[in-house]
């Protein structure tokens, strides 16, 4: 059956949200997009902390929110679970009283609340750290608290808000891994919202792109990575993306043509990663090549490596090695040529 | 155009030996500006005066000002204590007219007057009860039956002092329910209907006759409150205070007392 | 608040330290003055009178009474203020420092009029139940919270639109109703302002006069507090009246100052 069935459309402003998207339980999707792509109005929406304007928010076989049959379902009141960016916990109360606090707001009994946030606690591995207040825990801490916390009321729908975003590099890396772990074991449906693909690769099972209000493509990390349809996407994996019209083993973009290996016909994407580009500083030989003449617009490191951020007919980035960038005298404003082999390209319809 | 003010030998004579005193700066040589309207007396005289002469000085500051061409009468009224403790604290006034002569021994003791004060006019307790008298005060031992809700003044402020020699003089053992730190906020009191009645000035229930009644009793006579006033040591306008002064004292200021429910000295 | 003992900026500059010398001083003073003329050695004396103790006994209970009133009705005054929309809010802000601006004594006036024999709502109170509030203890409360109950709700208010709502979201998912999420979670992170507001209408209750001489009358033991006492004590001695100012300035300052290092100091 499916866990959670929802249709999204909310108004802010002048931009409005339009998505809808089933999870199974069990299932971690991730909602994953630029900032005010509208992740966060969705979000506050399936928690119930924003009406819709209209659609419907179904979890676990309830509807909770449709406008169109004046349903709706307070926050306290959904089998919701939400874990905050920056986790918010209760400065005032214990990790201990804060893991309590939704039982207890549930109806459960003192001792009984209290046991179960001892159990949570023990379950993110915070047990001995049931005393401490928020601002005595670190960082990845505060947000496992926060995870026990959203957990303990044993939700049908986990929300989380960038629960990474808070954290520094080193820290996110252990708690990011310590999460997934935390996730495998919940039976409900996870929504992580983020903007870090790194995240929503590593947790999720499944990823729906949005950007501004829209989802602009949904589904596993492998089908994303390998085929992306937007530069935003292409950009988070690191992919020089085109579309264009496609003739046989050509593509047609913005009056370049590319040659590629996968014949497709319509319009279509082309694809291809930096490390996949050439620069020479004069014009290169040999036939199988895309070549264009290009402007250096910018460079910067890039891991061991360093790109190039290529102007000209087509824009492109390239990695080049460091050796490579010297001996060219590389600098920005520079007149180069740029060079793809046809096999380096990924071609698919749009 | 002037009136000389000598109504009565005893006004007469208190103003002619203050006049004199203004004069000479203490000397008993007569005064000779004493009988010479206008000479020197022109410019702002500052008076401080007990609240339950309000009514009346403000009457006689106009008739004042109207006889004095060139004068002008500034009163700064409030609680006799209050205006005394002003007044010894520095506060610039030419003359003081206060509702008690406790009040005023104050001042005179602290050398701030000048001369002895002289007795312009007496006030009298009455019991205010709200019109139509509804609980049926005749008398003092009224206000001691159940239900009557009285207002009296603090035994501190003037009209507190004579209540209290007025009901001793009864042997009226009264509890009121509250001790209002002025008669006009007992007076109040009366008016929004909170107690039944309380002891206030006669001068106070006439001027607010619409909405109070008056009811006289014989102890009252045993606790009348002379009000003395002086020309202050200090005062910036002596030539104008002392005929301030005995203006009070004239037949015409006494004739706008009188109105008022204050009774002659 | 913990002081910090290193400061990070460069020196206070002269345009601020000036004006704030002088404001001080210009606070200070007047205290200073009251400080000089008190006579010392009947103080003593004076503080063991049964009146004076009974008036500042008086005092320290109707004050403190009030501020319980102000906030048990104030608070979710001020809840309502900042954190509900409704139609007319404004207004209503305006109409709670209404008692700010008018002069106690009308106050005073305005309260029997509404809680008067005569009154609104007295009258009715008399009849239904026998309770009068002039002149009573009672009514000393009621014209203290009167005055002061606009300094609470107004520290309260800020302090709730400064507070993060997002806690009281969060507390919302976790399945906490309104109520609770304000008894457990919103009154808890504005205590610090709660207990700065309710200082502040201490403090104004403490020094009430012209509501209360008004509204409650005078009498020793039953409304008359120390306001009243020294101000009746200036009627005809100023020494007097000097030490009772002083005997409620200082019981004040120390009730302040160690309730303040109790309350504000933690978050």
């Amino acid at each position: 059956m499916t866990h959670l069935d929802t249709r999204i459309v909310a108004t802010r402003g002048t931009f409005t949200v339009d998505i809808a998207f089933t999870a199974e339980a069990g299932e971690v999707v991730a909602l994953l997009g630029p900032n005010g792509a509208g992740k966060t109005t969705a979000l506050r929406a399936l928690a119930g902390l924003l009406p819709l304007g209209e659609g419907r928010i179904s979890i676990a076989g309830t509807t909770v929110d449709e406008p169109s049959t004046r349903t709706w379902t307070p926050p306290e009141r959904r089998r919701v679970g939400v874990v905050f960016q920056d986790y918010l916990l209760f400065p005032h109360l214990s990790a201990r009283e804060n893991v309590a606090f939704g039982p207890r707001s549930r109806g459960a009994s003192r001792s009984a609340a209290r046991e179960q946030a001892d159990r949570w606690l023990d379950r993110v591995g915070l047990a001995s750290y049931s005393q401490h207040r928020p601002r005595q825990l670190s960082g990845g801490q505060a947000q496992r608290v926060a995870l026990a916390r959203a957990l303990a009321t044993e939700p049908d729908l986990l929300l989380l808000d960038e629960p990474l975003a808070a954290l520094d590099a080193r820290t996110r890396l252990e708690t990011r891994s310590r999460l997934h772990k935390d996730l495998v074991g919940y039976a409900g449906t996870t929504l992580l919202v983020t903007h870090d693909p790194i995240d929503a690769l590593v947790l999720a099972d499944r990823l729906i792109v949005i950007e501004e209000g829209r989802i602009v493509q949904s589904g596993d990390a492998e089908a994303i990575t390998a085929r992306p349809r937007t530069d935003y996407v292409a950009r988070l994996v690191g992919l020089n993306l085109y579309r264009g019209m496609s003739s046989g083993l050509s593509v047609a973009v913005d009056g370049f043509e590319f040659a590629v290996a996968e014949p497709v016909s319509g319009e279509a994407f082309v694809a291809f990663p930096p490390s996949a580009v050439a620069i020479f500083v004069t014009r290169p030989d040999g036939s199988p090549r895309n070549t264009w003449p290009a402007t250096v617009s910018g460079i910067q490191r890039h891991g061991d490596n360093l790109r190039v951020q290529l102007d000209g007919p087509v824009k492109a980035a390239a990695d080049i090695t460091p050796a490579a960038a010297a001996a060219l005298r590389l600098e920005a404003g520079q007149a180069v040529w740029a060079a793809v082999k046809a096999t380096e390209t990924r071609t698919y319809p749009t | 155009m002037r009136r000389r003010p000598f109504g009565t030998a005893l006004a007469g004579l208190a103003a002619a030996m203050t006049l004199a005193l203004a004069a000479c700066g203490g000397s008993d040589t007569p005064a000779a500006s004493s009988s010479s309207a206008g000479s020197g007396v022109t410019g702002t005289v500052n008076v401080s005066a007990a609240a339950s002469l309000t009514e009346s000085f403000n009457q006689i500051g106009k008739d004042f000002e109207a006889a004095y061409p060139g004068t002008k009468v500034v009163f700064n009224y409030g609680g006799s204590s209050t205006l005394a403790a002003q007044i010894n604290q520095g506060a610039p006034a030419d003359v003081f007219a206060a509702a008690s002569p406790a009040t005023m021994k104050t001042v005179t003791d602290a050398g701030n007057g000048t001369g002895t004060p002289a007795t312009f006019v007496k006030n009298q307790l009455v019991i205010a009860v709200p019109k139509g008298n509804p609980k049926g005060v005749t008398s003092l031992g009224d206000l001691v039956k159940p239900g009557v809700k009285v207002a009296l003044c603090a035994v501190e402020v003037p009209c507190g002092a004579a209540a209290k020699k007025a009901l001793d003089a009864a042997n009226v053992k009264l509890t009121p329910v509250t001790q209002e730190t002025d008669v006009k906020a007992a007076l109040s009191k009366v008016k929004l209907g909170e107690v039944d009645a309380a002891l206030v000035y006669r001068t106070d229930v006439k001027a607010a006759s619409a909405d109070v009644d008056g009811v006289e009793f014989p102890e009252s006579a045993g606790a009348v409150n002379a009000y003395p006033i002086v020309v202050l040591k200090n005062a910036p306008n002596a030539t104008a205070a002392q005929a301030f002064l005995a203006y009070v004292l004239s037949d015409k200021a006494k004739a706008v007392l009188l109105a008022a429910g204050f009774q002659a000295p | 608040m913990r002081t910090q003992r290193r400061g990070t900026g460069s020196r206070a500059p002269l345009v601020l330290v000036l004006p704030a010398a002088l404001g001080l001083l210009f606070l200070v003073l007047p205290l200073a003055g009251l400080l000089l003329r008190v006579p010392w050695t009947d103080l003593p004396s004076r503080l063991t009178e049964p009146s004076v103790l009974a008036a500042l006994r008086l005092s320290l209970l109707t004050a403190t009474a009030a501020t319980a009133v102000c906030a048990a009705l104030g608070v979710p005054l001020a809840w309502l203020l900042a954190r509900v929309e409704f139609r007319g809010r404004k207004l209503v802000r305006a109409l709670v420092t209404v008692p700010l601006v008018l002069p106690p004594v009308v106050g005073g006036v305005a309260l029997l009029l509404v809680f008067g024999r005569r009154g609104l709502i007295g009258e009715w109170l008399d009849r239904a139940f026998g309770i009068t509030l002039p002149f009573t203890t009672a009514g000393v409360i009621v014209a203290e919270a009167f005055v002061a109950m606009p300094f609470l709700v107004i520290a309260v208010e800020g302090a709730l639109r400064g507070a993060d709502t997002r806690y009281e979201e969060a507390a919302a998912t976790l399945g906490a109703s309104r109520w609770t999420t304000f008894r457990r979670v919103t009154l808890p992170l504005v205590a610090p302002g709660v207990a700065a507001g309710a200082v502040l209408c201490w403090a104004r209750a403490l020094g009430e006069f012209g509501a209360t001489i008004t509204f409650a009358g005078n009498f020793p033991g039953r409304t008359q507090t120390m306001p009243l006492a020294v101000y009746l004590a200036l009627e005809n001695d100023l020494d007097a009246a000097l030490v009772l100012s002083l005997i409620l300035l200082v019981v004040s300052v120390v009730i302040l100052t160690s309730l303040r290092d109790r309350w504000i100091a933690t978050p």
